[in-house]
């Protein structure tokens, strides 16, 4: 199509949702104008809940807008979607592969209902095939590869025509780096060939800095646009990397940086050093007070600078209740330390760890100790054996062989009194939706054993500590996102664990909630709690004492985040960035798969 | 356009229908259901069921006006398990059974009290078989209803308990000869698959797309509802028909069930039936979108009523009037009657002609309402 021509035009779009259970009207796009050019790449860009997907399916056609004009090339949407239906292609957030098809099969479906000719087939599978390296599994059925070869798939799918617009919804949520790079390099690709037209919807920033043009949505609403250039610019001289003085913790300069947010408006861990952002028209003084003595270097501005400061422009502070959190931990347990301090209790001990199913083996002889108050995370490509180690690590599933010691129990002998001493989130909200928060957390007190007197204390102080106060009362279904997740690491919380157990905590939320949640998690950390958690943000392994990186079940690197990194990048030149966590990881995982023959591995 | 395209309606058609074929094959659960189940059911309703029998409909001829007969009919009235129904001649009492009207015919031949004087009078009671689990009572009933008629004869006339005349009750079941509950349960068997195949698979394979999101990537292709519709509808069609002729072999084959109308006719009616339950499964996917839900309500809704409320086995003419309003709406009420009638009777075409007619309404507002409410459309 014309570069000229747009490809999508929003004229005050509003859509509303109406919960029958809840009887609440959501609104998902309040009043949305857009103009999105043809033949470019655009990204809408937003925490879940921001309104990306129902944007992308009223311009797929899949719903209507309760008000407003929609017109997808040319063509309004709402009146007439078979017309745009015919002209586009859409891959939704979860692709909706036939898993009991094969490969080819899927391929196949998909081009018939797209009318493309026999001959045309050919050439077109060839090169979709090469380009997601697919070739080899054209007859495996699509619910027998890895996630990230079903995504990729997916996108193979919707590409079986070159459309005249293509929509993505989050293509890469879920991926592991190394998959999510590859999607990106098939994107673009296509693009730089075809001159499509592409608008896709992300999570990840990183991902929208690759595009001509951003659309950031927050609650349906339109917080900024422009190109990435343009939207770095609202952080433009107030980025800063801060190196804490010799004998200081990167993570307590962190912590000290975030707590200030009247300075401050971002701070994260980055390599041994914190990258922070302040507030406009800030004074030296002020500064210099919270860094105690780190030296400071300007910045470039990257997009998520930009990004946090539209977003705390927009909605203040998240404040933690940091205080509470630590003082009433500090009481039940002597303060240990940092696992920095070296040679304190181990917690967790694991010993040729293997779980098989089948004859797949899903975790091969794992070793690693974790010690009191260490944050440990456990990274890897999907398929790696994060969630089996996981489980096996909160006595979910028994392991097949090797020794397993969590808090002083053996795992194999005594599952139910470890379970005691443990906290688990899972990633999925378990929490009974329709009972009130204090119902929910009076529930799981009870299930630990708490009752009378001490489990209406710990009530009190869970809800205090993660800022729940005032909805007692609301059912735990109604709660918006970032209440949900504080709730139920407030349940998992409530009968004061040594460990915790967080599987994928920060999926979908926002940036600024992900801030939060890492600093109540050094708090808890901080005062001796020791914390176990998966996270497919790699930026945020950067808060971890230590991480394990697995893959295909096997251990690939164990140690701090800088000396994973070293094992990459050994000697970083002078003016060479710090390699960011996702490099690192895809630099070990990389290295490892091409020392093998048997190429990637397929089985999810 | 950046491309020219080929094909349309069929070569979409023909794709979605290889998609599904392929889905139905390699899921097992689902030829579990389709397959597996009518030989598991087929094999516990050949036990049959015992149960209470009432209003019995009897066809009453009348062939001797003396007060010893119309004192036994008299009899027959007072019983709560009987209504009689007067019958100018056998030949109207027959065609009274044949169009359902009576289940049964009691005749007092013209010489009943003559005989009954003589000492030994006959009664002929002929009782429809269709429906096996009534039979049987039926002659009970009426064994019993001539034992006691016979005593209170014996008691006014002040005579000793054996010098009264004996009545023999000459009994006959038509259409079910052998009156074995088998023969009357395999049609029944048929109803109860095609629905489960039909209602329950459509119901749960539908909302299963909803559900894994397969769906939304389809409805942005120049796919049309109505060729998802018939694509979803058409395998599974195939293994209704599949549960029919696994039906009638075993009916024929280990069960000696009769088959005395046309087949043609059979399966054309099933084909009907079976068309009304892949229209109520589409019907209700479409309206929850949610597999567990679909499957609960495809239960309750279709498979529950064709078991409980359809004449399967619980005969209508029991129930309240309350509940035969909603056995009378169920369509599985009247497949139930045509393929009993088609297995057992024979071609009766009135009864054929008006089931099929009201079959195939339920099919094509079912469908079109199934075609209706699916859009492409996630709101």
């Amino acid at each position: 199509m014309d570069a000229g021509q747009l490809a999508v035009q929003a004229e005050a779009v509003h859509k509303a949702f109406y919960d029958k259970q809840t009887r609440i009207t959501q609104q998902a796009l309040k009043a949305v104008d857009l103009q999105i050019p043809g033949g470019s790449l655009t990204a809408l860009v937003g925490p879940d809940g921001a309104g990306k997907t129902t944007l992308l399916r009223l311009m797929a056609g899949l719903m209507q807008a309760n008000s407003g004009v929609l017109e997808v090339l040319g063509i309004d949407v709402g009146r007439d979607p078979q017309a745009v239906q015919d002209r586009i292609s859409y891959m939704p957030q979860r692709f909706g592969l036939y898993e009991d098809l094969s490969v080819q099969e899927n391929l196949d479906l998909y081009a018939d209902l797209h009318g493309i000719p026999k001959a045309r087939r050919d050439e077109r599978y060839r090169r979709l095939l090469h380009m997601t390296d697919l070739a080899r599994f054209t007859d495996r059925a699509a619910g027998k590869l890895s996630g990230g070869m079903k995504q990729k798939l997916g996108l193979a799918c919707t590409l079986v025509r070159s459309p005249d617009l293509l929509l993505l919804d989050e293509p890469t949520v879920g991926v592991d780096p190394l998959s999510r790079r590859e999607l990106w390099q098939i994107i673009q690709q296509l693009i730089a060939e075809e001159q499509l037209s592409v608008i896709v919807s992300t999570a990840y920033l990183d991902e929208a800095g690759l595009c001509d043009r951003v659309y950031v949505l927050h609650e349906g609403e339109l917080l900024a646009q422009g190109t990435p250039t343009e939207l770095r610019r609202h952080a433009d001289q107030r980025c800063f990397i801060a190196v804490p003085a010799a004998g200081q913790n990167a993570l307590q300069l962190q912590a000290r940086l975030i707590d200030a947010d009247q300075l401050i408006v971002d701070a994260v861990p980055h390599g041994g050093a914190v990258r922070f952002v302040t507030q406009p028209d800030l004074a030296q003084i002020q500064l210099s007070e919270l860094l105690r003595g780190a030296s400071v270097r300007a910045a470039e501005p990257q997009l998520e600078d930009g990004f946090m400061v539209l977003l705390r422009a927009r909605l203040g502070a998240v404040h933690v209740e940091v205080d509470a959190l630590q003082q009433e931990l500090k009481q039940e347990q002597p303060p240990s330390g940092r696992a920095a301090s070296g040679g304190s209790e181990v917690v967790i001990e694991v010993r040729d760890l293997v779980r098989t199913f089948g004859d797949f083996t899903a975790v091969a002889s794992t070793s690693f100790d974790v010690r009191r108050g260490e944050i440990f995370g456990l990274l890897g490509p999907n398929g790696a054996g994060k969630t089996t180690t996981f489980r096996m690590l909160c006595g979910l599933l028994p392991s097949t062989s090797g020794f397993l010691q969590v808090a002083g129990v053996n795992l194999r002998t005594a599952r139910a009194s470890a379970r005691r001493r443990i906290g688990y989130v899972s990633q999925k909200f378990a929490l009974y939706g329709n009972l009130t928060v204090r119902e929910n957390l009076r529930f799981f007190g009870g299930a630990y054993g708490l009752h009378g007197k001490q489990l209406k204390s710990r009530i009190a102080s869970v809800l205090e500590q993660f800022d729940l106060q005032g909805q007692e009362h609301t059912r735990s279904g109604e709660l918006p996102g970032g209440f949900k997740q504080r709730l139920a690491m407030a349940a998992g919380l409530i009968h004061e664990p040594e460990i915790l157990f967080l599987d994928e905590p920060t999926s979908g939320a926002d940036p600024l909630a992900r801030r939060a949640f890492w600093r109540r998690i050094t708090a808890l950390a901080e005062s001796g709690t020791t914390i176990i958690i998966t996270t497919h943000f790699m930026e945020e392994a950067e808060y971890c004492d230590r991480i394990l990186i697995q893959d295909a079940g096997k251990r690939l690197a164990m140690g701090t985040p800088q000396q994973v990194r070293e094992q990459v990048q050994p000697v970083r030149e002078a003016g060479q960035p710090i390699l960011s966590m996702e490099e690192t990881f895809i630099g070990i995982v990389e290295r490892s798969r091409n020392g093998q023959h048997d190429g990637r591995g397929a089985l999810a | 356009m950046s491309e020219t395209l080929v094909g349309g309606f069929w070569r979409r058609l023909l794709s979605l229908v290889r998609k599904e074929t392929r889905q139905l094959l390699r899921d097992k659960s689902n030829l579990l259901i389709g397959i597996g189940l009518p030989i598991v059911l087929i094999f516990i309703f050949g036990y049959g069921v015992s149960l209470d029998v009432r209003n019995i409909r009897l066809a009453v001829v009348l062939d001797d006006h003396a007060p010893a007969a119309s004192d036994f009919v008299s009899g027959l009235t007072l019983s709560r398990y009987f209504q009689p129904l007067p019958a100018a001649s056998l030949h109207q009492a027959k065609q009274m059974m044949r169009d359902g009207e009576a289940e049964g015919i009691v005749h007092l031949a013209s010489d009943f009290s003559r005989q009954l004087s003589a000492g030994q009078a006959q009664v002929q009671l002929i009782v429809s078989g269709t429906e096996a689990p009534r039979a049987g009572p039926i002659v009970n009933y009426m064994n019993a209803l001539v034992e006691q008629w016979q005593q209170k004869r014996a008691d006014r006339q002040g005579l000793s308990e054996g010098g009264g005349a004996r009545i023999q009750l000459i009994e006959r079941i038509w259409f079910n000869d052998a009156n074995t509950s088998t023969w009357f349960l395999v049609p029944g068997l048929i109803v109860l698959i095609m629905t489960l195949v039909g209602t329950f698979l459509t119901a749960l394979v539908m909302a299963r797309e909803w559900e894994r999101g397969t769906l939304e990537a389809l409805f942005v292709t120049p796919v049309r509802p109505t060729e998802v519709l018939l694509a979803k509808v058409t395998p599974y069609f195939a293994v209704g028909m599949l549960g029919l002729v696994l039906c009638m072999l075993a009916g024929r084959l280990l069960f000696d069930v009769p088959i005395n109308g046309s087949l043609l006719v059979l399966l054309l009616a099933s084909m009907l039936y079976l068309l009304v339950a892949l229209g109520i499964g589409l019907l209700i996917s479409s309206a929850t979108k949610n597999q567990f839900l679909a499957s609960q309500i495809a239960i309750l809704a279709s498979f529950l009523p064709a078991l409980m409320l359809s004449g399967f086995v619980f005969d209508l003419r029991n129930l309240p009037v309350g509940i035969q309003v909603i056995s009378y709406a169920l369509p599985a009420t009247y497949f139930i009657e045509l393929i009993r009638t088609l297995f057992l009777a024979g071609n009766f075409w009135p009864l054929i002609i008006k089931d099929c007619l009201i079959l195939g309404a339920y099919a094509l507002v079912l469908l079109s309402l199934a075609r209706y409410l699916t859009r492409k459309r996630l709101d």
